[in-house]
């Protein structure tokens, strides 16, 4: 079996756990998280150098991920517990009172793979190029990725931090943009339009590479692609086209599943679309 | 009462310079932030001498707090500088998620707080932050008194791991605790014992407590004089402890009275210890431009409102 099989059985069975968490607790956001389900599996089963064993805050000699669309938690604890941060078991504390798993991530509870609290919009860039100087610092030749939601590039921080990354050369760290053109009130477009996103990110002086974030093959080739142009004096965008909601008919082409529980029916529907590849938690 | 004396007035922020150059010489994994304004907060010298270690945030606080954050990630000890409004309330968000509640190791040193930046008026006075800062769950806040104590507090709060807030001033004020002390978070200190009155202050307004207590001794009133440097933790044995003794306080910041010094010790004694007490602070009002000591009296902090407070609360005792 390919690699690539290999991550599209792990992303399978991450969806059914995203929907499974979200439907146990009936909150949420499964939209999101399905469309960047993908991406995810690769960095944590393919792409990261990272020690799921032997977590410590500091990751030195290590790549490090930080999730800045903090809402995504399901999918990020899902792989995180796949990957061997922790049991997989813990999955169905998920949102539930003395939980590590808090409805938004959180170092608070000492959940392992959390490097900072994330939810408030617009935060993880500048986290991610305080990390990725500290490893300059450290002559730690180690990357930081991350992951931003497209409505979340409406927050000024985001091109406080873009300016920041580009005038101290922080070149190595590569950005994430879920570029799924949707947001709580609805399409990005009718709310606050991105604009020409590429010709924005270039204009601040970032290198920008495109991918299709639900072809498996695509963004393990893209990433990699990505990490030969770290080093180079600029940071690294990657805009990231998916679909909210990938995987689960009903959740697609709409961006009503942002923040929404599937009823008992719906979850049966979503889970006969995902293959069980690893057991269920 | 003991006799205060000082040799020269400095501004707390160039001790905060020069804590800073200290620790940019002794200990590797400090490194500073700057929002454009390196000049305003002394940190020439350790920009100057640490190119590698300092990074030019340039205006884009939210960032900063973001990238200190970031930086604690791997060991690194930040210390972030710009004026106090923009250290705390215009980035509140920034600081609750990323700093506090992560529990980040970063130092948010914050200048020109209070009223006595004096002219560019209170678009830039904060008076609000002492209260910001302490409602975070295990923020640290500390306000000194002078240049020495600033210069040992930015000195010690390297060695403390866990988020700070550390608040100094613009003008030049009576440089008179010692050069050589020994900061120590969350204790105060008894400047000078007294019987019929505690007088606890912070920041600028400790001076001015030195002075009223002058001016109430010739009144044939003895006061305590208690520097609480650290507002959080607040060191409520000592307080207890003089209260106990005196039976009347008053308290003095360059602070709102919601939110300030003057509020914690209300709220302690109301629980353990409820006694007669004034609050010498800003009541309610935004500042505006003048010269700081117009200001101090116009908006009623300076030493003539410590010894009215004074004469005020002993009525009630």
């Amino acid at each position: 079996m390919s690699d690539i099989n290999k991550l599209k059985e792990t992303a399978s069975q991450v969806r059914r756990d995203i929907v499974r968490m979200v439907h146990a607790q009936n909150s949420g956001h499964p939209g999101g998280s399905l469309g960047c389900t993908d991406f995810i599996t690769a960095l944590y089963f393919e792409i990261m150098n990272h020690e799921p064993d032997n977590f410590d805050m500091d990751g030195n000699n290590q790549d490090l991920f930080f999730l800045s669309n903090g809402h995504l938690s399901a999918l990020w604890y899902s792989v995180l517990a796949r990957s061997g941060y922790f049991k997989t078991e813990e999955l169905s504390t998920f949102r539930t009172l003395n939980s590590r798993l808090q409805g938004h991530p959180t170092t608070k509870e000492g959940l392992p793979g959390v490097r900072v609290a994330s939810g408030s919009l617009g935060q993880g860039l500048s986290v991610a190029c305080g990390a990725a100087l500290t490893k300059k610092l450290n002559n730690d030749s180690k990357l930081v990725f991350t992951l931003h939601g497209d409505g979340e590039l409406q927050e000024g921080q985001i091109w406080e931090a873009a300016m920041f990354a580009a005038q101290h050369k922080i070149d190595n760290l590569i950005a994430t943009v879920d570029y799924n053109g949707k947001q709580i009130d609805g399409p990005v477009d009718e709310i606050i339009s991105l604009g020409n996103l590429k010709a924005k990110w270039e204009s601040f002086g970032w290198q920008v590479l495109e991918m299709n974030g639900n072809d498996m093959d695509d963004v393990v080739k893209t990433i990699n692609h990505a990490k030969t142009l770290t080093g180079k004096g600029t940071p690294i965008l990657i805009i990231m086209k998916t679909e909210m909601g990938m995987g689960v008919d009903f959740m697609m082409g709409t961006h009503k599943w942002h923040g929404s529980a599937p009823n008992d029916e719906q979850l049966e529907s979503a889970l006969s679309q995902l293959e069980e590849t690893l057991g269920d938690y | 009462m003991k006799k205060f004396e000082y040799k020269d007035k400095k501004d707390t922020r160039s001790g905060f310079g020069a804590g800073l150059y200290e620790l940019g010489k002794n200990n590797d994994n400090v490194v500073a932030l700057c929002a454009d304004l390196i000049g305003s907060l002394k940190m020439n010298q350790f920009a100057d001498e640490f190119p590698e270690r300092f990074y030019q945030c340039g205006i884009a606080e939210a960032n900063m707090i973001g990238t200190a954050a970031g930086l604690t990630i791997g060991g690194k000890i930040p210390f972030t500088g710009t004026f106090a409004n923009f250290a705390t309330g215009r980035v509140y968000d920034q600081i609750r998620q990323s700093v506090a509640y992560s529990g980040k190791n970063v130092k948010i040193c914050a200048s020109h707080a209070g009223i006595t930046l004096g002219e560019d008026g209170a678009t830039h006075q904060i008076m609000e932050d002492i209260g910001l800062m302490k409602m975070l769950p295990g923020m640290v806040v500390i306000n000194p008194c002078d240049y020495n104590q600033t210069k040992a507090a930015t000195i010690a709060i390297a060695d403390y791991e866990g988020p700070v807030y550390l608040r100094f001033g613009r003008p030049k004020v009576p440089n008179f605790t010692p050069e050589d002390q020994n900061f120590e978070i969350g204790k105060s200190i008894l400047l000078s014992e007294g019987t019929d009155v505690s007088i606890f202050a912070t920041g600028h307004l400790v001076w001015k407590a030195i002075e009223a207590a002058e001016i109430l001794e010739q009144n044939g009133i003895s006061s305590e004089i208690i520097n609480i440097h650290t507002i959080k933790p607040l060191d409520e044995e000592a307080v207890l402890k003089s209260v106990s003794k005196t039976k009347a306080v008053v308290t003095a910041e360059e602070h709102m009275m919601n939110g300030g010094l003057g509020d914690s010790i209300a709220q302690l004694l109301s629980r353990k210890l409820p006694t007669p007490m004034e609050m010498v602070a800003v009541n309610d009002k935004f500042g505006e431009s003048g010269k700081p000591e117009e200001l101090l009296i116009k908006y009623g902090i300076d030493t003539e409102n410590i010894v009215t407070a004074v004469k005020e609360v002993l009525k009630r005792k």
